[in-house]
């Protein structure tokens, strides 16, 4: 066979398209519901490790090291096959979606750590000064500034939580990876999953450059200040 | 050394700060009046800015007395340091404006969250202080599109926003260049002259010859000289006010 017949075999695509796109569509609603909860509540935790009552911080600190340090994959398996054992048994989509939010609270919180920081203390004394309470210190001069720091570490945290969507095959889910393998099984021909990479590859390419590209304009407009 | 003032507006008493093991102030006894412009001048590392940050609670202060409008400064209870700090203004050597607000919403922020105002009166009193500062026209400018002078400005009519008693200026045109630095002090001395109680951290010694009704000279911690400018500037009681003086030149 050659090369097209065995990687781009048409009949074969033509024949797993509905798997493929079913498995495409739990992707979706896996990753936007993941990051739906994931950056709210990384805010959350964000909120809590840096101002939060001293036994509050340390957990949250203890939280996100403890996700940052864990392979994702560990956390599924931890979630979907071990908690059972605890009378916590969750469904393929909820343990998925479970392990991949409170996996992007983690990143997300240390990357709005860091952005929060980044916003000068002078602004914090001006808001001070005017008599601002904290809330409004917060929710209207440092975290403004500090999101719009950050908004290119988020978007790559976010694309990473796209492509680890592919993680939750290994707990039963019917999401695009596992479609593609089972395709590929199916048809005895590697082209499902060729498809799946390409199928990635559209969605999230795009974003990458948008990434780069708005990082690029960040460093220019930083350097111009 | 104290010059008498009834019922001040600002009343200092004892004031001690350290900053870990070292004293930066060292006891300090100020009481200013209703309407008076007060400039405090020294060396880097006299105390002066501390002790305009410990007037509106920037700085936690150790030991001593601070009454503003005869309320007591209780800096742990946050209510009573936000109300102090909606009646005391302050302008920074760095301006701090707000760099993703408009001129307009960076002046309209604090009144819109604080005051009864709506967000029309809000922008109203805005345009108004903006256009008092002689910015009329920079009402939807980003800060990052004006020069120091006009950010200094708009700093000033931010501040005035929340129509405070007292205005502190901690070394307002330090970081302007030269040229830039009338414009803000014309602003400062229109204040001065609607009757606005200003305590001036400042270099600029003209303009507090000009306009202050009273120069403190802080040197280690402590009001080392005080009294009107004539009798500072014209003749300096102390060495190392003389010593001062003269670095200047």
């Amino acid at each position: 066979m050659t090369l097209a017949e065995t990687f781009f075999n048409l009949e074969v695509l033509k024949h797993s398209m509905p798997l493929l796109l079913s498995g495409l569509w739990m992707t979706v609603q896996l990753a936007v519901t993941s990051i739906l909860i994931g950056l709210p509540l990384g805010l959350a935790v964000c909120m809590t490790r840096l101002y939060a009552p001293k036994p509050f911080r340390l957990i949250a600190v203890a939280y996100i090291d403890v996700l940052r340090a864990l392979p994702i994959l560990v956390v599924l398996i931890v979630i979907y096959y071990a908690l059972p054992f605890v009378g916590v048994r969750l469904s393929s989509f909820v343990a998925a979606t479970l392990g991949l939010s409170i996996a992007l609270s983690a990143f997300s919180a240390e990357v709005l750590r860091s952005g929060i920081s980044a916003v000068s203390r002078g602004q914090i004394e001006a808001a001070t000064a005017l008599g601002l309470n904290f809330r409004a210190i917060m929710g209207f001069v440092v975290l403004p500034q500090a999101i719009r720091l950050v908004v290119p570490a988020l978007t790559s945290n976010c694309i990473g939580l796209v492509k680890e969507t592919s993680l939750a095959s290994v707990v039963a889910l019917s999401e695009l990876l596992k479609q593609g393998n089972d395709a590929q099984a199916l048809n005895a021909n590697p082209t499902p999953l060729i498809a799946v990479a390409f199928i990635y590859l559209t969605f999230l390419w795009p974003l990458v450059r948008l990434v780069d590209r708005s990082d690029a304009k960040a460093n220019r407009s930083r350097a111009n200040a | 050394m104290q010059v008498a003032v009834d019922d001040p507006i600002i009343r200092i008493t004892a004031l001690r700060k350290s900053f870990g093991a070292h004293e930066v102030l060292k006891g300090i006894d100020l009481s200013v009046g209703r309407g008076e412009v007060v400039t405090i001048i020294g060396k880097s590392g006299s105390g002066k800015s501390t002790l305009l940050r410990c007037v509106n609670g920037l700085e936690p202060f150790d030991e001593g007395s601070l009454m503003v409008q005869g309320k007591q400064l209780l800096f742990d209870n946050a209510v009573a340091m936000r109300a102090l700090r909606q009646r005391v203004g302050m302008i920074f050597q760095s301006f701090n404006l707000f760099p993703h607000l408009t001129v307009g919403r960076n002046i309209m922020l604090a009144p819109t969250l604080l005051t009864a105002k709506t967000k029309a009166q809000a922008a109203e009193q805005a345009r108004m202080l903006l256009a008092r500062v002689g910015l009329s026209e920079k009402f939807d400018a980003m800060p990052d599109q004006l020069s120091g002078g006009q950010q200094q400005r708009v700093a000033i009519a931010r501040a005035l926003a929340m129509e405070p008693a007292v205005l502190l200026c901690d070394e307002i045109t330090s970081a302007l260049d030269p040229e830039l630095v009338g414009e803000v002090l014309k602003v400062v001395e229109l204040l001065a002259e609607e009757g606005m109680t200003l305590v001036m951290v400042t270099h600029e010694m003209n303009f507090a010859r000009k306009v202050a009704d009273r120069v403190i000279f802080m040197h280690q911690g402590r009001v080392h000289e005080i009294g009107r400018p004539e009798q500072l500037f014209g003749a300096p009681q102390t060495p190392e006010l003389r010593q001062f003086l003269s670095s200047l030149q």
